[in-house]
């Protein structure tokens, strides 16, 4: 039986977009990371895809860069309750960088430099889910928003969109991944609002 | 960021609970102190925070997430709440929400911003205007326990009014060294004029890299970016440095 909170009266969100349940609508880009921002070059900056088999898929900034671009326009949706409607995003779809690996992993787990981790279900990075990218809102991704590139998965909540992403890990087992590890959900699905660990 | 092994509460699922207003006080001239009575509290650690749930009257919700700002302390939990203008739920905290009313909360949230009486090495806590409510927790914290352990506090805020737990970090107490950094207004004769903080303020005030010290940095974005970067750039490992950033809150 929830109660009611007297005299207050909130706001509600003035047009028909939905907001996941729990979730306030922001304006601004707030920036949440556990640790100090890593400071990655571009020209230093590499990303890999491992496999199960040892096997290893690499791009360089230059490789990188080189490969087909999409520009997501997509809403984003933090565990902290903020979330954010059409944020525009210019990278690599994971279909492309995924489409030559063989692999019968069903779980990646994203490392990110300075150490960041997340885990998720790999079906959730393949068909058009999920993109690297380098570019947000017509500019360079600044480091404090994940730059030189991140991951960004839209329909899980943000902490799965890792920032500063160095590898992605393909593996036939889940492993839970630095929140995760830390009591918040290994899904995270925002519509279904899991939070944490039990939700 | 080294993967850290937690302990296994967190993962016991929050569940929300009915707190009572008891107590609450103006901390400064923007926040007050909520002091709530939790039947059945779980306990927190210091740094940690909740969740805090409004219902209107036609069932609209909003959340949002409050560090506690109390030791632990059997069913009593202490929030402190800064007014944000225009905003959806401070106001209504602040201005509405009277001792003898009741509020959702869930929690307590969060595992990496902590701090444990257990931990043996020298601390830096920094904190950036309401940042500092999870600090005061483990400053608490480490007062309860009787800790030995050396703190020292930097604590970046607007003007000498806009200081929170002004009267109890005054006090102090034995171990816990306290310096301010005044970004607009400094009191009169303050040695360092008004300005953002610098790295020379985290070398004047805080432990060298050697000391092997835990840094806690807590405030809005833009301050946590810059401080924890500084200390980076000063030797500090970064695996050594955790961040809380204040995103908006929307008030």
């Amino acid at each position: 039986m929830p109660i009611v909170s007297r005299g207050f009266h909130g706001r509600r969100p003035t047009d028909d977009r939905k907001l996941p349940p729990g979730q306030f609508e922001t304006f601004d880009f707030p920036v949440l990371s556990a640790g100090p921002t890593p400071r990655v070059a571009q020209e230093d900056w590499e990303l890999d895809v491992t496999t199960e088999d040892g096997a290893r898929h690499s791009w360089d900034w230059a490789a990188f860069t080189a490969l087909p671009m999409e520009t997501p326009t997509v809403d984003l949706h933090c565990v902290t309750r903020w979330s954010k409607f059409g944020t525009e995003w210019q990278g690599v779809s994971l279909d492309v960088l995924l489409g030559d690996v063989e692999t019968a992993a069903e779980f990646a787990l994203v490392h990110a430099y300075g150490g960041y981790t997340t885990n998720l279900p790999l079906e959730d990075l393949l068909d058009g889910q999920a993109w690297i990218v380098h570019r947000y809102d017509g500019e360079d991704l600044a480091p404090e928003h994940g730059g030189p590139a991140r991951l960004l998965v839209p329909h899980l909540y943000l902490w799965k969109s890792a920032k500063w992403v160095r590898r992605i890990e393909l593996r036939l087992d889940d492993e839970p991944g630095f929140w995760e590890s830390a009591g918040y959900h290994d899904y995270g699905d925002p519509w279904r609002e899991q939070r944490y660990q039990g939700d | 960021m080294a993967r850290t092994a937690l302990s296994g509460r967190l993962g016991d699922r929050p569940r929300w609970r009915t707190g009572e207003v008891v107590d609450r006080h103006a901390e400064s001239a923007t926040a007050t102190t909520l002091v709530l009575h939790v039947p059945e509290w779980p306990g927190h650690l210091a740094g940690q925070h909740i969740d805090v749930r409004l219902t209107a009257e036609d069932g609209y919700r909003a959340h949002r997430s409050y560090s506690v700002a109390s030791a632990p302390d059997g069913e009593r939990v202490e929030l402190t709440v800064q007014r944000v203008p225009g905003g959806e739920v401070s106001p209504y905290l602040v201005d509405e929400l009277l001792t003898g009313d009741f509020v959702e909360i869930r929690g307590p949230v969060g595992g990496w911003f902590v701090w444990r009486p257990e931990q043996g090495e020298p601390v830096l806590l920094v904190a950036g205007g309401s940042g500092l409510a999870p600090l005061m927790s483990m400053i608490r914290t480490r007062d309860a326990a009787g800790s030995r352990v050396p703190f020292r506090l930097l604590y970046s805020v607007r003007d000498p009014e806009a200081r929170l737990y002004a009267t109890e970090l005054r006090k102090g107490s034995p171990g816990l060294d306290t310096a301010y950094v005044y970004t607009r207004t400094a009191p009169e004769n303050w040695p360092r004029p008004p300005g953002r903080l610098t790295a020379e303020d985290l070398v004047r005030n805080g432990w060298p890299p050697d000391f092997a010290p835990a840094c806690y940095v807590c405030g809005p974005t833009g301050f946590v970016e810059r401080a924890a970067a500084a200390l980076v750039l000063l030797g500090h490992p970064p695996e050594r440095i955790r961040t809380e950033r204040f995103g908006p809150s929307g008030g």
